[in-house]
């Protein structure tokens, strides 16, 4: 029976326009429509996966901020067993501390420890530091593995083979003992879709936990200066009209090569 | 030994990586604002070897030890959490790959050091290094500080031309040591090569490739109609193999294959760092894109701001047309 630790947070979904804030550091809240990051998504999964396969139960666990309900009983609705929310964060500029904080509470322990795998996405596009799997990793003294795209776990030897991935297609195998922190880049599986039926039901059947956040508030060791639209450095030469007037165009680029 | 500027040395099977000239000469720039000098840092047991083209840099710092043999993770960052301590550099400055991926969050957490990661550039401003990082998939841009030193950068491809960055001396080596545990929780047992596909898209002249923007796996048809037309393959994203609407063979980019041919057509791909370095190199780039702020159209050639959706058919049928006519 494997006890499973999932640590997935939200991210301003970016097929909004994302604008900044008057202060200049900061996304304009009202620009944020918040969704669960790409990868904790796969660490979810994964995480389901294993369940699945070896037994056990999961927890998924999220800091409490907008739209985080939905996210919970939606994993809920795919399988998870617990959902945790961590409530009482400050706000602020906070994306860069809360990976940080959350890992605290969990070092913390509001009786979710010991886990037998703690599963995070490898990094997330709201700060792209990849630091919630490591700081945990650390507080708990535990071995980290960063963009895996497979495990398997031996429950009786207490250890499990992770696959990380390299560079062209070329991964790596890593033999490690249990417990272990895991940076999620890809699960075995696309994520699985749930019904909203689903969700519903299980926001009837099942309650979310919460516990405080806890441990010393994270520490911001960087400053934001000013956040900005990165400028268009204008490489692309640019074309525009209907869509079988520009399909002409590039035609034409491309005879032009010797291409078509 | 205040004021050192560090480069690690990014090696991948035995060959020092383009990005580690990149941020040598990024490095070189920055050590001198400071004022510093810009020292390269080899780890490995065969280190000594590869420091012929790393003139660039003032010195070499040398860590030779059996357990750094490849590129695990926590092993390197152990021994960087050893070396730092002992010499307080300003700055480490790391190539952000997926081989370094974890060392600069896992220096941090053990150090208690800042990070700062996604760096596309470091310029020092005031006495201090102010890094331009990027987040949420390049559609915003932080300028961001450390507030301690030594500081830790990952930086990402690009930041400055390799050449600049590759000097054929050798730098003054100095050897320094390190004490790693003989076991780690942590076992390399090796590495896998992917599995061959049906098509080598590293061979081929033509590349039509598709990102998130092609929504549902059937309209990876539409792509694969045009690649035919044009003589091509269909190639990825990151998201669509996550899918599995195309295989691994198929994905473009760090974790995927690195390509270089006479043609990419990228088709709603919003040019994410990790994508844009498998397929930069390419001789023409063109790409369709809904959001005229993608930063795909920074590396593309041409551009088109559109729905892929209706521009590749209108593309089959023309090439399809040219073809007859001609
Ligand atoms: C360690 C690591 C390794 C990675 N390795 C790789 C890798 O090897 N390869 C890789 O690709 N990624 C890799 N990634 C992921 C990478 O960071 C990006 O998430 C990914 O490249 C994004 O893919 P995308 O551009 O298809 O999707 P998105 O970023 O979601 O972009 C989709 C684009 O489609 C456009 N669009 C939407 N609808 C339409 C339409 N109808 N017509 C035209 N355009 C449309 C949108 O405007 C948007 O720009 C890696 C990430 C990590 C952390």
């Amino acid at each position: 029976m494997l006890n499973i630790l999932v640590l997935v947070k939200l991210v301003p979904d970016t097929v909004e326009e994302l604008e900044i804030a008057p202060d200049g550091r900061s996304l304009d809240p009202a620009s944020v429509r918040l969704i669960l990051s790409e990868r904790d998504e796969h660490a979810l999964e994964q995480g389901l996966l294993l369940k699945e396969r070896y037994g056990g139960t999961l927890t998924v666990i999220a800091l409490d901020v907008p739209e985080v309900d939905d996210v919970l009983f939606t994993a809920l609705a795919k399988g998870a067993d617990r959902a945790v929310k961590i409530t009482g964060m400050e706000p602020g500029p906070s994306t860069w501390t809360a990976a940080g904080l959350a890992a605290r509470t969990l070092a913390a322990g509001p009786g979710l420890l010991p886990a037998d795998l703690i599963l995070t996405g490898v990094q997330a596009i709201d700060d792209l530091d990849g630091q919630a799997g490591p700081i945990l990793a650390r507080l708990l003294e535990l071995p980290y593995v960063g963009i895996t795209c497979r495990v398997e776990v031996d429950p009786g030897a207490r250890s499990a083979v992770v696959v990380r991935e390299y560079v062209g297609g070329v991964t790596g195998t890593f033999e490690v003992s249990l417990p272990v922190v895991l940076g999620v880049q890809s699960a075995e599986k696309p994520p699985r879709y749930v019904p909203v039926a689903k969700v519903r039901a299980a926001m009837k059947s099942q309650r979310l936990e919460s516990v405080p956040a806890s441990g010393e508030s994270a520490v911001m060791r960087v400053e934001i200066l000013q956040l900005m639209k990165p400028e268009a450095t204008g490489r692309a030469v640019m074309l525009d009209g209907a869509p079988e007037e520009v399909a002409a165009q590039l035609c034409d680029v491309l005879a032009a090569r010797g291409l078509l | 030994m205040a004021g050192e500027i560090w480069v690690l040395v990014e090696q991948w099977r035995g060959r020092i990586s383009d990005i580690t000239y990149e941020v040598l000469a990024l490095g070189r720039e920055v050590a001198e604002a400071l004022a510093g000098s810009l020292q390269a840092v080899v780890l490995g047991p065969g280190a000594g070897e590869s420091i012929f083209s790393l003139g660039a840099a003032d010195g070499a710092l040398m860590v030779e030890h059996s357990a750094l043999a490849e590129p695990v993770p926590e092993v390197y960052a152990l021994a960087l959490a050893q070396i730092i301590p002992q010499r307080q550099p300003q700055a480490l400055l790391i190539p952000q790959t997926n081989v370094t991926m974890e060392l600069g969050p896992l220096l941090a957490a053990r150090l208690a050091v800042p990070f700062l990661n996604s760096c596309r550039d470091v310029q020092v401003t005031d006495g201090r290094p102010v890094a331009r990082c990027i987040l949420y998939g390049g559609k915003v841009e932080a300028s961001v500080t450390p507030q301690s030193a030594p500081a830790v950068f990952g930086i990402l491809p690009g930041v400055r031309p390799p050449e600049q960055g590759r000097v054929e001396r050798a730098p003054a080596v100095r050897a320094l040591s390190v004490d790693l545990p003989t076991e780690f929780p942590l076992r390399f047992r090796g590495y896998t090569e992917l599995e061959a596909g049906d098509v080598d898209i590293t061979r081929e002249n033509v590349l039509v490739a598709v990102g998130r923007g092609i929504q549902r796996p059937e309209n990876v048809a539409l792509a694969e109609e045009l690649a035919a037309a044009l003589g091509g393959a269909v190639c990825g994203s990151r998201p669509v193999i996550d899918q599995r609407w195309l295989p691994p063979s198929r994905q473009v980019g760090t974790s995927g294959m690195i390509v270089k041919p006479q043609l990419y057509l990228a088709l709603g791909i919003s040019g994410a760092p990790e994508h844009a370095q498998g397929m930069k190199e390419a001789a023409l780039i063109v790409a369709i894109n809904t959001d005229p702020r993608a930063p795909i159209f920074d590396i593309a050639h041409y551009g088109v701001v559109g729905d892929l959706l209706e521009i590749v058919p209108a593309m089959t049928t023309r090439v399809k047309q040219g073809k007859q006519a001609a």
